[in-house]
């Protein structure tokens, strides 16, 4: 156990990376896959803030952290009416079984 | 070891053992709610790092917005009344092994860079220094973001009402 410096926070984001990652290749539910982007989009921003924390960076990696909440927020909603519409229209929300966009 | 490294391994471990249940768990509502221990350690991380305004927007968009929409979705689109909210799983052996061999490649170029930290100034509170950064620097920036909100907001409603 060694005192907290850049590092940890960059395994930390490495680990939700993969997590995120595993989730979008294994699970079938299309909400799920959502779940994992999220998971990716949160490690990055861990990123982006600990670079601007340790870095001579000023405060610009916070303000980009910012912009990827706005745009995570815009991609959930999007991504969400897609994923409804799907469901009415084929009455799965499975990846793989989702092969044509329309019945 | 202060109280500073305490707080750390205590966000951490809730980040990621909340994390691992995310993408392990078989019943998909509990995946949902484990995501929001998730987001709430990310933020307390976001605070660790000094960014005080950027954890407060995490809790606000994150778990007052994007968890609840994600949990719409789970509801909409499964029917509860018979239990077939279990979400299927494919590729488990390969994504272990690639995700794996992934980590392993990243963790050890984050182990093994010779990262130059600068010295470390007191955090102060960030939401002025943001709120002048964001109205000069990066105002086309945050326009664009509004713009793209509103087509967001639009999108989603019509494709959602077909």
């Amino acid at each position: 156990m060694v005192t907290v410096g850049l590092t940890h926070f960059l395994i930390i984001s490495t680990l939700l990376f993969s997590m995120g990652i595993y989730a979008i290749i294994t699970r079938k539910n299309a909400v799920m896959v959502l779940m994992g982007v999220e998971l990716i989009l949160n490690s990055a921003n861990i990123n982006f803030i600990a670079f601007s924390r340790f870095g001579n960076f000023g405060y610009n990696g916070q303000l980009i952290a910012l912009f990827v909440i706005v745009l995570a927020a815009a991609e959930a909603a999007i991504a969400l009416a897609i994923v409804l519409n799907i469901y009415k229209n084929l009455s799965t929300v499975n990846v793989d079984e989702v092969d044509n966009l329309k019945e | 070891m202060n109280i500073y490294d305490l707080i750390f391994y205590l966000f951490a471990a809730l980040t990621l053992i909340s994390a691992f249940f995310v993408v392990t768990n078989k019943n998909i509502v509990h995946s949902a709610f484990y995501l929001l221990f998730t987001f709430f350690g990310v933020a307390g991380i976001y605070v660790l790092l000094g960014a005080d305004f950027v954890a407060i927007v995490q809790l606000i968009v994150y778990v007052g917005g994007i968890l609840i929409l994600l949990l719409f979705g789970v509801m909409l689109t499964n029917k509860i009344t018979n239990v077939e909210i279990k979400t299927g799983t494919i590729n488990i052996f390969s994504a272990t092994v690639g995700v794996g061999l992934f980590a392993g490649v990243l963790l050890a170029a984050v182990l093994y860079a010779p990262w130059k930290v600068s010295v470390l100034q007191e955090p102060v509170s960030t939401t002025g220094i943001l709120g002048n950064l964001l109205m000069n620097e990066y105002v086309l920036v945050f326009e664009l973001l509004g713009i793209i909100l509103l087509i967001a907001l639009i999108g989603a409603a019509s494709i959602a009402r077909r």
